[in-house]
């Protein structure tokens, strides 16, 4: 970065100056600055597109990562760390879920069980 | 397009293509980057209007006429890079000057009618100009990790709950460290805003950014931008710095610095910005 009139200005910080935390650009330049009628009429606040694309930024991490967008990786809270605590309540969901299927089974009537059973094994032959 | 329209920047662009203005400034004092390149890969000019400067780059009207554009827009690929393009824009002239940020895609057809604009809000843009003269944005955020989750993992390993009901009985303390966790973060985030305006020129408080959508463990408590003149921009970023510590001892708060930025926050006039004040 060349010097600026005043001088001594810090260094970027964050994504000010290194261009690296998307959603940090996209809140400033499409929520934030002045707003002129331009020629060509978009109205951005119509499109509510800060929060509708964050929400599509975050929603679909697969597919932004496809697209090489991955600031989030840079960011120590939202690092992998973060995707394993998510899968470990998922997880924990999940057995709550299983045990609750079990308890459930167990009352279910033995001739739905043997009819179940009995599928089972007709398809397996069909293979 | 009609010949009076001659094409002032010679070569390359066609002269159907429209006018994408990314700032206003004063004339510059300090040449941008050569190699400086905006929206569609196409350097920057400055457009001179009296004692106004207006940052243009020609765009092609198939990407940018209001149809296409709006297309566009909802194309997450396309926007990331055009919102890039435009940052890196204001970012370089923001270390020549300080210019008046424009919202994203401004686009007019074509140099009269910039310089129509550049007329039309002459007064506007000289007293914003003067406002942020000399003074920088620096972004603040305050996140609060997500302890529930960071438990939800530690407990994980050794003793995985015995059934459904163990296992909501569970969640339920969570839940309420949580909402304790969440008032010393609301407490933190309000002192520490209190404390940054009163070494800036001024600030806003913006609403926090995806917090709900983003699935993740940072809880954003506090997003505030605060307006400072270069000259006291070190003592402020030490100051953030400080903070940080203090965050870490405070729960699991982390405050996240970002800037030097342009203005953006900044560029209303006093009067139609309703409440945002801090």
């Amino acid at each position: 970065m060349t010097a600026s009139p005043g001088g001594g200005l810090p260094g970027p910080y964050g994504s000010g100056g290194g261009g690296a935390n998307l959603a940090d650009i996209l809140e400033r330049v499409l929520d934030k600055g002045i707003v002129i009628a331009g020629d060509i009429k978009i109205n951005l606040l119509d499109i509510e597109l800060l929060t509708i694309k964050l929400r599509l930024i975050v929603a679909s991490i697969d597919k932004a990562k496809e697209m090489g967008i991955d600031w989030w990786e840079d960011d120590p809270a939202l690092s992998s760390g973060a995707r394993r605590a998510e899968l470990a309540r998922e997880n924990n969901e999940l057995k709550q879920r299983l045990a609750e299927l079990e308890e459930r089974d167990a009352l279910e009537p033995a001739e739905t069980k043997a009819e179940t059973k009995a599928r089972a094994k007709a398809s397996e032959g069909d293979t | 397009m009609n010949a009076a329209n001659a094409d002032q920047h010679g070569g390359g662009p066609h002269h159907d293509d429209l006018r994408y203005v990314y700032a206003v400034c004063r004339p510059l004092a300090a040449p941008l980057a050569a190699d400086l390149t905006g929206v569609g890969g196409v350097p920057p000019r400055q457009l001179v209007h009296g004692d106004l400067v207006a940052l243009v780059g020609p765009v092609p009207e198939r990407d940018f006429a209001e149809q296409p554009l709006r297309a566009h827009l909802e194309d997450l690929d396309w926007l990331s890079e055009t919102a890039r393009a435009h940052q890196r824009v204001i970012d370089a002239l923001t270390t020549v000057t300080c210019p008046l940020p424009l919202r994203l895609a401004t686009v007019f057809r074509d140099d009269s009618g910039v310089r129509a604009m550049l007329e039309d809000g002459s007064e506007r843009f000289r007293r914003v100009l003067e406002r942020i003269d000399g003074r920088v944005e620096w972004g603040v955020k305050v996140y609060m990790e997500n302890a529930e989750e960071a438990k939800d993992t530690a407990s994980e390993a050794s003793d995985a709950p015995r059934s459904g009901r163990d296992y909501l009985r569970r969640r339920r303390s969570q839940r309420t460290a949580q909402e304790e966790n969440w008032q010393r973060a609301e407490g933190f985030a309000r002192e520490l805003h209190e404390r940054l305006s009163g070494h800036a020129d001024d600030s806003r408080l913006h609403a926090p950014q995806n917090s709900e959508l983003s699935r993740t463990p940072g809880r954003n408590v506090l997003n505030a931008a605060y307006l400072v003149s270069r000259a006291h921009s070190e003592e402020f970023v030490e100051l953030v710095d400080r903070t940080k510590d203090e965050g870490a001892g405070a729960g699991p708060l982390r405050v996240e610095l970002t800037g030097p930025w342009a203005a953006y926050s900044f560029t209303g006039d006093a009067d139609d910005e309703e409440g945002t004040t801090a």
